[in-house]
């Protein structure tokens, strides 16, 4: 009897256990579902034409305009702003620290990363808007308005050093020692090791680590936002407002959005785009890393 | 080198004095690029202490906003909202995601739905927290008819930190030798038996400090509650209109709208006037506070386990 009912304790804990690992699985079904159901009415409404093709968002003026580009445009803007600022920072500072720097150095770095990724995104707003735009932004191009891309692609390119190079790190880490070693047998110096071994052997954990840094670049909300301001336009020019689709969403909820309306169909809209923007960019990070990687050993 | 033939010092050109150039010049780029790092952490911290330190008084944490009296103002419900949240989060996410843990190291084997489901979890930790904003306010909100409660914005953040908690508690649990569970088995004890008095006891260090760690996160994490609409300014506590037993008041705060800290800050970032920035700053200030202590204790976990460790 007593077997009995603790094989049956066993079973239902072990059911218990599948449940919670399923609710992930629901977890991506529900935001599917939700963004993709709610956003239905939107695109029934207007056409995928002007969607992505119209070059004025103005969703919430009469009569309201649906072209996402502009939106498109100023998440594109940051993030290859970020970009710029922490691959050239970041990688090399991972290749650094993988092959240069004394244990010593490694033991004060790692921290200081790990708390520059621990930072809130909206003190990072703070930041460019009190800080970098008045003191360095405003000081450089004296045109330039209050709320302008560039802080925000500097931060959100700050945001995304210590995933860069953490990653990079794990990269260049794995590549054996042996070839190294063989570098150092043929007199190369360190730099040659780093830049002709390391970095080519690690070459697409490092294009992962980007990509996955993209993939955060593009969802990061308070910090641009707040610096970047809330008025889309088409522009390449980063001393100037932009509204990326993040801050379109922060935006329109801000005030409370009834269900049913127009404004909240669109807001799952962008939603959606931006969701699918990112699975994406996840998904060929996952797979540049599968498929070219340098098996060793 | 000099000493080498004529024919092959003519082919052999090692340069020498460039490549060691090049050498000095990487170490120095590597070096400064460090140092830059850690000059952006200093200057952070150091221009939100600089226009922060006005407000930074007891009275701050204890006062409420004010927009008319701004000199005033205070994070009290922000900073009681962020808790109310965090803990909820915890309690709700720490048990799932664990169980999920458990499921994926002990109990499913290399299944095609255990890979199924692991691919799932690290798509969904790079999903924007944005987008679980969106799901919060489509299922919690609006379709579970929660309002904009701490209840629903709590459920929405631990949908947010499961994958995170998932993950690390993996990785705590992989880091338990394999030979205390065949020990275990040896001596008759079922799964669940040896998961919970062997496996779980050993990582449960690994587990908390990702615990505290993914928890910070949801601290600071303010887009997801602006979806869900937590509010902009609170001029009353939650809940502090219930009165009753204790039940009932706890029912009350999670059910009731609320501030949290990163959302306050946010709207005062907003303000053009000087002193709301201060009050940023003295926030941002509350705020690094609390995760500097939460990480501090998720660091001391880590050390304490480190010298007490026998595997």
């Amino acid at each position: 009897m007593r077997r009995h009912l603790r094989n049956l304790l066993e079973r239902g804990i072990g059911v218990a256990m599948l449940i919670c690992a399923l609710l992930s699985v629901a977890t991506t079904a529900g935001i599917i579902l939700t963004l993709v159901g709610q956003s239905v009415p939107f695109f029934r409404a207007v056409p995928l034409g002007e969607f992505f093709a119209g070059r004025k968002w103005a969703p919430l003026f009469e009569p309201p305009r649906y072209g996402l580009l502009p939106l498109i445009c100023g998440t594109f803007l940051i993030t290859v702003g970020a970009l710029l600022v922490a691959v050239p920072i970041g990688v090399s500072a991972a290749l650094f620290l993988s092959e240069c720097a004394p244990r010593r150095l490694r033991d004060v770095l790692k921290p200081v990363l790990e708390i520059l990724a621990g930072v809130p995104s909206v003190v990072y707003g703070f930041f460019a808007l009190t800080f970098l735009t008045p003191n360095v932004i405003a000081k450089l191009v004296p045109s330039t308005p209050i709320f302008n891309a560039a802080s925000a692609a500097i931060v959100v390119g700050i945001m995304i050093i210590p995933t860069i190079c953490s990653l990079s790190d794990d990269a260049f880490r794995a590549v054996p020692r042996s070839l190294r070693e063989a570098g150092f047998a043929l007199s190369a110096t360190r730099f040659e090791v780093a830049g002709r071994i390391v970095l080519p052997g690690a070459a697409s954990g490092v294009v992962a680590a980007i990509l996955l840094a993209v993939g955060r670049a593009i969802g990061e909300t308070m910090a641009v936002t707040i610096a970047a301001g809330i008025k889309p336009t088409l522009t390449l020019n980063p001393f100037e407002s932009v509204q990326t689709m993040t801050a379109f969403i922060a935006e329109v909820s801000e005030g409370d959005v009834e269900a049913g309306t127009m404004a909240s169909h669109c807001l799952f809209a962008v939603g959606l785009v931006l969701f699918a923007i990112t699975l994406g960019v996840n998904l060929v990070a996952r797979w540049f890393s599968r498929r070219f990687r340098e098996v060793y050993e | 080198m000099t000493s080498a033939a004529p024919s092959i010092s003519m082919l052999y050109q090692p340069r020498l004095a460039r490549r060691k150039a090049c050498n000095v010049v990487f170490y120095v780029t590597g070096a400064a690029v460090c140092a830059m790092t850690v000059a952006l952490l200093a200057t952070l911290i150091g221009v939100v202490l600089k226009d922060g330190w006005t407000f930074l008084t007891v009275r701050f944490v204890t006062s409420f906003p004010s927009r008319i009296e701004p000199e005033l103002a205070g994070v009290k419900p922000a900073l009681f909202g962020s808790l109310c949240v965090v803990l909820m989060t915890g309690v709700i996410s720490v048990p799932l995601g664990v169980g999920a843990a458990v499921y994926l190291s002990e109990y499913a084997g290399d299944s095609r739905l255990n890979r199924f489901i692991q691919l799932n979890i690290a798509n969904l930790a790079g999903v924007p927290s944005i987008v679980y904003g969106l799901l919060g306010l489509a299922v919690f909100v609006r379709w579970l008819h929660l309002g904009s409660s701490i209840l629903a914005g709590s459920l929405t953040m631990s949908l947010l930190v499961l994958p995170v908690i998932i993950i690390s508690a993996r990785e705590a649990i992989a880091a338990v030798p394999q030979s205390l569970r065949q020990a275990a088995y040896a001596l008759g004890a079922t799964r669940w038996q040896t998961v919970r008095a062997h496996v779980l006891p050993s990582a449960l260090p690994g587990i908390l400090t990702g615990v505290i760690l993914s928890l910070s996160r949801a601290v600071g994490e303010a887009a997801p509650l602006l979806i869900v609409g937590a509010a902009a300014f609170m001029l009353s506590m939650p809940g502090s209109q219930a009165g009753g037993g204790a039940w009932n008041k706890l029912v009350a705060i999670g059910t009731d709208n609320f501030a949290v800290l990163p959302i306050q800050i946010f709207n005062w970032c907003k303000e053009p006037d000087v002193v709301f920035q201060q009050l940023a700053a003295a926030g941002i200030v509350v705020l690094l506070a609390a995760l500097l202590a939460m990480n501090s204790v998720a660091v001391g976990i880590r050390l304490w386990h480190q010298r007490k460790r026998t595997w």
